[in-house]
């Protein structure tokens, strides 16, 4: 079920706020995409407006040939995963059940969970190394254990295209390299698109094959992270100045930083 | 939700639901023979089959007048009692669910001070046009318009958001009950009637009154079942349960109106009964955890329980009536501070 997003021209505003302005984008399965900028610019927004929760105010978004607002609720819970960046829950369900509700959009109204749905809620669990918590009641996790839970909650929703949004933001960095490489895992292995809002440029450059800069709602650069991830591009979005030069130990792209007396 | 995850496991929901039932039924058939004349559990049983079966025989050797006092006088009481506590106890999951806030009951948006302005509004204006349903017809009329307005002005981009909900309800309850205020100030004789009416009745209830709150208990159950897993993928907020597949904004104005439906007839049926809504969904959370589809249906029946027996006490046990709507509130409050003060603890070791 590998489908293609395409955007053109696509803008949002909150009031006369522009957030999202004249947005052109070609996003590929079996890629992992890192969207980067400042806080504020949009990236928010555009993850809203990849997910079908807000509607462009211009042009146009299209998933698999057809506009994203042509989809049914249920039809897109079964194409797009999300993990949202603040995560509450009000009620003390058990970690199983929240990442059993991952399984929701295959569920008939009164049917209740299959054998498969257990088996793939397990699995997910099982990648995130949280098999230990099923039965704990999520209002009594941590905010880092909480949000593990989500992960594996929106891995059960088996869906070709998975958006994190800051996924990793009260993570240590031994949880935080987990969630990405478990991201990329699909991506390499099922062919998934993942588009993750990604503020340490470091995991970007280690895990991201392209990224998408964001700046004041527009793109400000896009491209393979190799090409694109350059002192310049960092400089003209983020205003620091900075190195950018492979790592011996890391193999990966390392971003240095100037950071004043 | 599931029937896997051991601490919420199913047998344990299925086993309560079918004491609470029983309990229910126990009550209703002692209930029915408490009171200023006495009847044996047995002899209320033999009424209600000869009744029911239209077989007089069963009726021999009684005093005549109990199939009048147990069919016609507490019957319907004790089942209007039973059938409103159930309702509003249904609908405190809902809103508790909804406005995602364990505070909240089937008042929060201002039901109570709707019906009450409508129903005193009837009361000091002495509109009996509609003879003895009028008061119960002014109460259901103003509930409605109350919840309109909520929504009206809680409602945005068609989005409605729990705390602006919360907040349009305390405002407009706030002004209702100036108008309330003020009536009573007006009015004269009728003081004691709108007093009367706004802590809450079942004296003197009829089979009319127990239909209307089958039919609301019903319907608002019903709804509350099927949105039920919906509802529980509410509670992870509206930006998570879009994602996931449910169509939140229009699944919680579906609630919220079936919800506040059930809730403005109970209110008009009964008055205002504080508490039920608000402690019965708590309970039952507590003992079968939080998954709404079967919490819909066991609060229903422990909310029938608890206001059954609360007005059983108020009309057999105590020398003196002392209006249902004070009892559940001298009950309820301080259980509630007790449930309260619990979460907190629980949460600064959690």
């Amino acid at each position: 079920m590998a489908e293609h997003f395409v955007l053109d021209g696509v803008a949002y505003a909150y009031g006369d706020k522009r957030a999202v302005d004249g947005v052109s984008l070609t996003l590929t399965p079996g890629r992992f995409y890192g969207l980067v900028g400042p806080n504020g610019c949009g990236k928010s927004t555009l993850l809203d407006l990849l997910m079908a929760n807000r509607r462009p105010a211009a042009g146009t978004i299209q998933l698999g040939g057809r506009p994203l607002a042509a989809y049914g609720r249920r039809e897109l819970a079964r194409r797009l995963a999300l993990v949202p960046q603040d995560f509450t829950i009000h009620f003390a369900f058990t970690v199983l059940e929240v990442v059993l509700m991952g399984r929701h959009p295959y569920l008939p109204r009164f049917g209740s969970v299959s054998a498969e749905d257990l088996a793939i809620a397990e699995a997910a669990m099982a990648a995130i190394g949280i098999e230990s918590f099923r039965d704990r009641y999520v209002t009594e996790l941590s905010g880092g254990e909480k949000q593990r839970v989500v992960v594996a909650r929106a891995l059960a929703q088996d869906t070709p295209v998975l958006m994190l949004d800051e996924a990793t933001s009260n993570l240590d960095i031994g949880h935080t390299l987990e969630i990405f490489q478990v991201a990329r895992a699909r991506v390499r292995e099922r062919n998934d698109t993942v588009i993750a809002v990604v503020h340490n440029l470091n995991l970007a450059a280690a895990y991201c094959d392209e990224l998408i800069f964001m700046n004041q709602g527009r793109l400000a650069a896009c491209g393979p992270t190799a090409e694109i991830l350059t002192p310049a591009t960092i400089r003209e979005v983020f205003g620091v100045e900075s190195r950018v030069a492979r790592d011996a130990f890391s193999g990966a792209l390392q971003v240095s930083f100037r950071y004043g007396s | 939700m599931t029937s896997v995850s051991a601490p919420h496991d199913t047998g344990r929901a299925v086993i309560l639901a079918a004491l609470l039932l029983l309990a229910l039924a126990a009550a209703v058939v002692v209930s029915t023979g408490m009171g200023f004349i006495q009847i044996t559990p047995a002899e209320v049983v033999r009424v209600v089959a000869a009744r029911l079966s239209g077989d007089q025989a069963l009726l021999a050797g009684f005093d005549p007048v109990f199939p009048y006092v147990i069919m016609d006088v507490r019957l319907p009481r004790i089942l209007t009692a039973a059938l409103v506590g159930g309702g509003l106890a249904v609908c405190g999951v809902v809103f508790q669910g909804i406005l995602l806030n364990p505070l909240a009951d089937p008042y929060t948006l201002g039901i109570s001070s709707g019906a009450a302005f409508g129903a005193s509004l009837a009361l000091v204006l002495n509109l009996t046009l509609l003879g003895p349903g009028s008061v119960p017809l002014f109460a259901f009329v103003g509930a409605l318009a109350t919840l309109a307005v909520v929504l009206y002005l809680s409602s945005f981009d068609g989005q409605m958001s729990a705390n602006t909900l919360i907040l349009s309800g305390v405002i407009v309850g706030a002004i209702l009950a100036a108008g309330i205020s003020f009536m009573k100030y007006l009015a004269d004789e009728q003081v004691a009637m709108i007093i009367y009416w706004l802590m809450g009745s079942f004296a003197s209830k009829s089979w009319l009154d127990v239909g209307l709150a089958l039919a609301a208990l019903l319907s608002g159950l019903a709804v509350a079942v099927y949105y039920g897993r919906d509802l529980n993928i509410m509670s992870l907020g509206g930006r998570s349960s879009d994602s996931l597949g449910v169509e939140t904004a229009r699944v919680r104005k579906i609630l919220l109106v079936a919800a506040s439906l059930t809730a403005a007839v109970c209110v008009s049926v009964s008055g205002i009964i504080g508490f039920i809504g608000l402690i019965v969904p708590h309970l039952m959370r507590f003992l079968v955890g939080p998954d709404n589809r079967r919490l819909a249906v066991l609060s229903a029946l422990a909310g029938a329980l608890l206001l059954l027996i609360a007005d059983t006490v108020t009309r057999a046990v105590l020398p003196a009536e002392v209006p249902i709507g004070v009892l559940t509130a001298l009950i309820g409050g301080p259980f509630f501070c007790y449930i309260f003060r619990r979460r907190q603890r629980g949460m600064m070791h959690g």
